[in-house]
């Protein structure tokens, strides 16, 4: 593929809010989990973000959703609101995508709606479906939020979402129809996922403990992520250079039991990005510290890349962002690429003894100039994106 | 941007197949009272259509007929694309049901099936694909989307895609605020513009916001209004008439997408 520039990009999380906090938060290998309990009786650990109790500058009156309030937190940062009124200069509004990602966009909403509904049932009259808990509320809400014009939508496969929508949005400049896209992922906790995580039983108790030996299941963070995708001049700045994506085709939450998918999106980026494995500095595993995903990734690492190349999972800092993980840990590449930086896996004492592929637990600080991260979701949907900086 | 269609799958009010689709829209028209019924969804085992959601057996029916119809390819050369509004509301309803009260006991089962990609990951297992599969949404203007994203893929990855729109009315009180009247699917089969007699669609992305096609039968513009996934109704009418044509679709703000239908040549 073309190479595509990542011109802006941000995310926020329980570990950072913005590059530089989120940077800061790697480098002193400071987690945002929390204990975390629900009224209904679930204790876990998650990361919460604080302080998402004002309504939206955005049209309150329809869009108002603590979905939407992360994702306005989030777009304050780092200067993107300016880098895509740039943009809207260079292009015009109508050239320039929203390709928004979300698992459950407001679901919270609707919870909350059902606890107050009417006699008759009803629900209360200021819950909005669609512009709250409707999975395009997202994208609907960025297109106003940042003035846009172009084409919008909002593609959902659960944990793969944001990173998808990197697919996409290079896809949509690659086809002429745009001349850049805002790509974003944004999920937020609710009772949805985290009482069904936790019927699969894969919610720890503790903060997660991603490729360990002891490791008992996810923690689950919110987060919001923005980049900025437009051609470029070839050697300037952050890159997307590859992109992968698969099914499993086999089960709805447990993965092929060799890795066929998760083998599968690795090598398309690759492929994508016209490069052989040993070029891959750093991976950022999906790694979710769920027993079996974990186990099943590093056999796929192990497949395609053999026990060289450096990876860890970065979600005990951030915790499973779920929808957002994509573009989280898109930017958490870009930001390894930026800063020679590669995090070891964090809350992770010993790596399990089975696994072969080349996991770190500690901080290495090193020239990076590939990073490939991996996101793996239910119903078997995979994404690899590959990131490079010019040598 | 051109692509081909070489088979199309629908299922609707009246309409069990692109067959019947297209007596309704070349003047048999559609009975005021027409219900959509649950579809076969053949493709999937009786252990899957057990485990199954009514989505999934919309979409998994109409990805199955498309595919049939345009002949030459396995299931498993498509790339995917599923494209709903709402997703499975009756599971949402369930789910904001059991969580509205103590103890909120959720079912395993409930949740993998509560994604929006639930539908796709079906079809993947009945259909043994491994290729890229996409779920989106853009709310009333989901069909719109589905088409563009569907023949981006088909045209810069210059493979066949296959395009599954799909929403049914969700159960009360969410059937209230979801805006969706009555249940509807198509599957579109796509391939890239190569030499072949299928008929071509060219799309075109617009900025301002010229006049939507809509349906001159006053029960068929009713369906499309009722349905994100019916949004494809003036599109298969061209397609069913064979003629070139310009329809144009609501792209969710001011935006159009102006699809260009040819004829087979």
């Amino acid at each position: 593929m073309t190479p595509l520039n990542v011109s802006a990009y941000t995310a926020t999380n329980a570990a950072g809010e913005g590059k530089a906090a989120l940077l800061q938060a790697l480098e002193e290998r400071r987690s945002g989990l929390r204990p975390f309990s629900d009224p209904g009786g679930l204790s876990a650990c998650a990361g919460e973000i604080a302080g998402l109790d004002t309504p939206i500058a955005t049209d309150p009156v329809n869009f108002d959703c603590r979905n939407h309030r992360l994702a306005e937190r989030a777009l304050d940062q780092d200067g993107f609101r300016g880098a895509v009124t740039d943009a809207i200069g260079r292009y015009g509004a109508g050239r320039i995508a929203v390709l928004a990602a979300t698992s459950t966009s407001g679901i919270r909403e609707t919870e909350d709606a059902y606890r107050h509904r009417a006699a008759d049932g009803s629900l209360p009259a200021a819950f909005r479906f669609d512009t709250m808990h409707n999975m395009q509320a997202l994208g609907a809400f960025v297109r106003l939020s940042l003035g846009l014009r172009g084409p919008c939508y909002t593609l959902s496969t659960a944990c793969s979402s944001s990173a998808k929508a990197f697919a996409s949005g290079a896809r949509l400049i690659a086809a002429g129809i745009v001349d850049a896209a805002v790509v974003c992922g944004v999920d937020t906790l609710c009772r949805n996922t985290l009482y069904g995580f936790n019927s699969l039983e894969l919610v720890s108790a503790s903060p997660c403990r991603p490729c360990d030996r002891d490791r008992d299941g996810i923690s689950i963070g919110e987060g919001a992520g923005f980049a900025l995708l437009e051609r470029g001049e070839p050697a300037s700045g952050i890159r997307l250079i590859g992109y992968g994506e698969s099914s499993d085709a086999f089960h709805m939450s447990s993965p092929h039991p060799e890795g066929r998918g998760a083998i599968g999106a690795m090598k398309a980026a690759l492929k994508r990005a016209e490069l052989d494995a040993p070029s891959v500095d750093y991976i950022n595993l999906h790694g979710t510290a769920s027993v079996v995903n974990d186990k099943i990734e590093d056999m796929a690492v192990m497949t395609v890349f053999g026990g060289s190349v450096p990876c860890s999972s970065t979600k005990g800092w951030t915790g499973h962002t779920l929808g957002a993980a994509g573009v989280t840990e898109a930017v958490i590449a870009c930001l390894s690429l930026e800063n020679g930086l590669i995090p070891g896996c964090l809350n992770t004492t010993a790596v399990d003894p089975a696994f072969k592929s080349r996991v770190v637990l500690e901080n290495e600080r090193r020239p990076v100039r590939r990073v490939m991260s991996n996101s793996l979701g239910f119903g078997g949907n995979n994404c690899s994106l590959i990131f490079g900086c010019p040598s | 941007m051109t692509i081909r269609v070489e088979g199309i799958g629908v299922w609707g009010p009246g309409m069990t197949d692109w067959s019947s689709c297209q007596t309704v829209l070349n003047g048999a028209g559609l009975p005021e009272e027409a219900k959509c019924g649950d579809p076969p969804a053949a493709t999937l085992s009786p252990q899957e259509r057990r485990r199954s959601i009514a989505t999934a057996r919309l979409a998994v029916e109409v990805a199955g007929q498309a595919c049939a119809a345009a002949g030459r390819q396995d299931a498993r050369d498509y790339a995917t694309v599923f494209s709903s509004s709402g997703g499975d509301l009756a599971t949402l309803g369930n789910i904001c049901e059991t969580l509205a009260r103590d103890p909120r006991l959720l079912s395993p089962t409930r949740f993998h099936n509560s994604v929006h990609n639930a539908p796709g990951g079906y079809w993947g297992i009945a259909s043994g694909c491994e290729r890229a599969s996409t779920s989106l949404s853009a709310g009333p203007a989901s069909f719109a989307a589905g088409l563009l994203e569907a023949a981006t893929q088909c045209a810069v990855e210059e493979a066949p895609v296959m395009l599954v729109a799909y929403d049914l009315p969700g159960p009360a009180p969410l059937a209230d605020v979801c805006g969706i009247a009555i249940g509807f699917a198509v599957a579109l089969a796509l391939t890239p513009a190569g030499a072949n007699d299928a008929p071509a669609l060219s799309l075109h992305f617009e900025t301002t916001p010229v006049a939507e096609t809509v349906m001159q039968d006053a029960v068929l513009e009713a369906l499309r209004l009722g349905n994100p996934a019916a949004r494809c109704l003036p599109l298969l009418s061209a397609l069913a008439a064979g003629d070139i044509r310009d329809v144009v679709m609501d792209g969710g703000g001011d935006d159009r997408l102006v699809v260009t239908v040819a004829r087979p040549e």
